[in-house]
């Protein structure tokens, strides 16, 4: 599969999906940190994909978004952003309200 | 002042900042002295008015492409119209700690 189809199906597969550097139990940037660590606070199931391991996606996915670093958080298909954004959100309680929205039998 | 922090300040110009502050964070993270690789833009425009915050970071990321391309690694960004920058007491907050991710890529 195309790498651009990969990244599509994996947006529109997950409710709420993070790329990040690491895994949320072992990130590897402090951006990705604090971004994995305030999605993790809402309480909600999310897909993750390390982009460290990815390397295509890595380097495919700013192309795809218009979006040139990571993390990166995407809910419903849409690009929310990236740490400043989830950290703000987070802070302000607009996170929570975001991924409690999800059903989660609609999230892989 | 770093060549990559006066050519960053430059081109965000274009933006018509009322209030624009890039610092160089790199010496925070797994990267060599004297580095230009990690930033922070804090900056406030009227132009950012009615627009959420994931447009208003793709608009400096689309005037920055040419240093993110060239070595800048992380932008930290706070983007906020006059008001917001006001209700904030004109402070933005603190960027995170390294954890020595880049040294795997």
């Amino acid at each position: 599969m195309d790498i651009m189809d990969t990244i599509k199906q994996q947006i529109e597969q997950n409710a709420i999906i993070l790329f990040m550097k690491g895994s949320p139990s072992a990130p590897q940037c402090g951006f990705s940190m604090k971004a994995s660590q305030a999605l993790m606070a809402c309480g909600k199931r999310f897909a993750y994909v390390d982009v460290l391991s990815n390397p295509e996606i890595r380097q495919n996915l700013p192309v795809y978004a218009n979006w040139p670093t990571f993390p990166q958080l995407w809910v419903n298909g849409e690009l929310v952003g990236g740490c400043d954004i989830i950290m703000d959100m987070s802070e302000k309680g607009e996170l929570k309200t975001l991924v409690d929205t999800i059903d989660d039998s609609a999230n892989g | 002042m770093s060549s990559m922090q006066a050519n960053i300040e430059q081109k965000l110009q274009s933006l018509a900042p009322t209030f624009l502050s890039v610092i160089n964070e790199s010496g925070n993270h797994s990267v060599p002295p004297n580095s230009e690789t990690h930033f922070k833009v804090t900056m406030v425009s009227d132009q950012f008015e009615g627009l959420a915050a994931v447009r208003r970071h793709q608009q400096v990321y689309a005037v920055l492409a040419e240093p993110l391309a060239n070595g800048v690694h992380a932008l930290a960004l706070h983007t906020y119209t006059p008001l917001e920058w006001g209700l904030r007491q004109e402070s933005s907050p603190a960027s995170p700690d390294c954890l020595g991710g880049s040294k795997q890529a």
